[in-house]
């Protein structure tokens, strides 16, 4: 009984969340037909769910998906093959740490996605500039998380290491890096994100590769229900691969 | 409380970290040999013809370039609009994004039914939503102001809840037992309280805000730094790119130093 009335309680703000939502695109359908909002401005949110259909079907979304994906797995796995060695190295050198790790801060803190220009240059309109400026822009957070969750390891477990004689790699591969893992995973969630953001970001702005350029194309044809279609889609793949990296984080976690 | 001591440095405790003297002499040091080194290399490759010399400019010319930029009006007037659109978009965004925040904060309710819309869609990338921003407000400032605002809105939302929830209930239960009316609470309970999360909010929604607003201006615009770094990249002038870059990473560094300052200090 109390089970079924704490999910009861906890059921009732998301259907109204839901619901709202529904409600929302039913009033701005409404309000479309009835001629109060402008249709050539905002199109009906029927036509943009009917829109979704032929974005799948002639727009080749999951060609373009597979495209966003390739640029997305390779910046991920170079932020994590550059970031986690560079943080586990500010770690090991205590005086770098302190002269470069307020550069690395600050380098998280600036726009630097805006130095695509520069990368169009030297790598041209093609997925390597989506990557080299994508992986720029991801690594900051995963070298500063690495050097913070290396910096957590409770000294007791470096004191069994020690005791046991492990070697530097060993102490680094059995003791450290298990302990540092959930910290070091927050910074691959933020890193990822943030690799996430510059792939479709920079693909809408050089109008080129996968899902960003979809949305930058239909806006250019001014097909409004399949641009407001195509960008509801990116926010539903992004809003799944964030969930999808906040259920990794807390499996990682320590159980408290 | 040596325990926690420890935690914090266990390198220094237990000698697994090669500790080094650590000093801010040293630290000064070790900065200025990575900056000349880089300097130096940059320079030597520059010079060596490896690179299409473009690509990799000598750094007199960028500095050359960084003092033609500077004493040019051009970049002033580019400058203006764009603070202009960062102020707006943080000025509508924060108002917008505390007064949220207040309400899903405030009422546990409200904050389980719409608060986890805010928090997945606040890492989505805005610049997406440009298209829908001109359609709405035209291809000038204002929809560039939108993106901004509407990038600034998320972070200072997510923020200000996480702060009103954090708000000690003892300061609540004290301003009710002085009968204190729901203006007073806000006032001298809430807002005092909440100070804190709501500064660091704005700091964030500023650097979003400014990544966005610069990124509209290069997608589409007839003005503002945005615009001129396309510009530049048009003419293929590497050197005033690199340097108008480095113009903007100063200026956005230290308009996040100011903030930064401010929640400091009023923390």
């Amino acid at each position: 009984m109390a089970s079924s009335s704490l999910a009861q309680h906890r059921a009732i703000p998301i259907i109204l969340g839901a619901s709202t939502i529904i409600g929302a695109f039913v009033v701005l359908e409404v309000l479309l037909r009835m001629g109060v909002v402008n249709k050539y401005v905002v199109p009906l949110p029927s036509q943009v769910v009917m829109a979704l259909e032929r974005i799948i079907v002639e727009e080749n979304i999951f060609g373009r998906m597979r495209e966003t994906a390739y640029e997305m797995v390779v910046s991920c796995v170079m932020v994590i093959v550059l970031g986690v060695p560079i943080g586990s190295l500010l770690y090991r050198w205590r005086s770098l740490r302190s002269a470069v790790l307020d550069w690395i801060a600050a380098m998280a803190a600036a726009p630097l996605v805006l130095a695509f220009p520069l990368f169009l240059v030297m790598f041209g309109r093609s997925p390597t500039t989506v990557i080299v400026m994508s992986v720029i822009t991801g690594l900051a957070p995963i070298i500063i998380k690495t050097t913070e969750g290396l910096l957590g390891v409770r000294p007791v477990l470096i004191n069994v290491g020690r005791s046991l004689k492990l070697t530097d790699a060993q102490m680094f591969r059995m003791i450290l890096l298990p302990a540092a893992l959930p910290t070091i995973f927050s910074g691959i969630r933020l890193s990822w994100t943030f690799v996430l953001i510059s792939v479709v970001g920079i693909e809408f702005l050089i109008n080129l590769g996968g899902l960003g350029q979809l949305i930058n194309d239909l806006s250019e044809r001014y097909d409004l229900p399949g641009t407001y279609g195509a960008i509801g889609f990116v926010i539903l793949v992004s809003v799944a691969f964030f969930m999808i990296l906040e259920r990794v984080e807390t499996w990682l976690r320590p159980a408290k | 409380m040596a325990a926690t001591g420890q935690v914090k440095t266990p390198t220094a405790t237990m000698g697994w970290a090669k500790s080094g003297r650590g000093s801010s002499r040293s630290t000064n040091m070790i900065r200025a040999g990575i900056f000349f080194g880089m300097a130096i290399s940059w320079e030597a490759l520059s010079r060596s013809g490896l690179l299409f010399r473009d690509v990799v400019p000598s750094l007199f010319s960028i500095w050359a370039s960084i003092w033609k930029l500077v004493a040019s009006p051009v970049f002033y007037a580019n400058l203006q609009v764009t603070a202009w659109e960062i102020f707006a978009s943080l000025a509508i965004g924060s108002g917008l994004g505390i007064t949220v925040g207040i309400i899903l904060g405030a009422n546990r309710f409200l904050g389980a039914a719409y608060e986890p819309y805010v928090y997945y869609i606040a890492p989505t990338p805005r610049i997406i939503f440009f298209p829908v921003m001109i359609m709405w407000f035209g291809v000038g400032v204002a929809s560039k102001i939108a993106l901004g605002a509407l990038s600034c809105f998320f972070t200072v939302a997510l923020s200000t809840a996480g702060g009103m929830r954090e708000v000690d209930k003892v300061l609540i239960r004290v301003g009710r037992s002085f009968r204190a009316t729901p203006w007073q609470m806000a006032t001298k309970i809430y807002l005092p309280a909440m100070r804190t999360p709501v500064l660091n909010g704005i700091r964030l929604g500023f650097g979003t805000a400014t990544v966005t607003c610069l990124l509209a201006e290069t997608k589409l615009s007839n003005q503002g730094l945005g615009y001129m770094i396309m510009q530049i990249y048009a003419r293929f002038d590497m050197p005033s790119l690199y340097g108008l870059l480095i113009i903007v990473f100063i200026i956005a560094g230290v308009g996040n130093l100011i903030l930064g300052k401010v929640t400091g200090t009023s923390a």
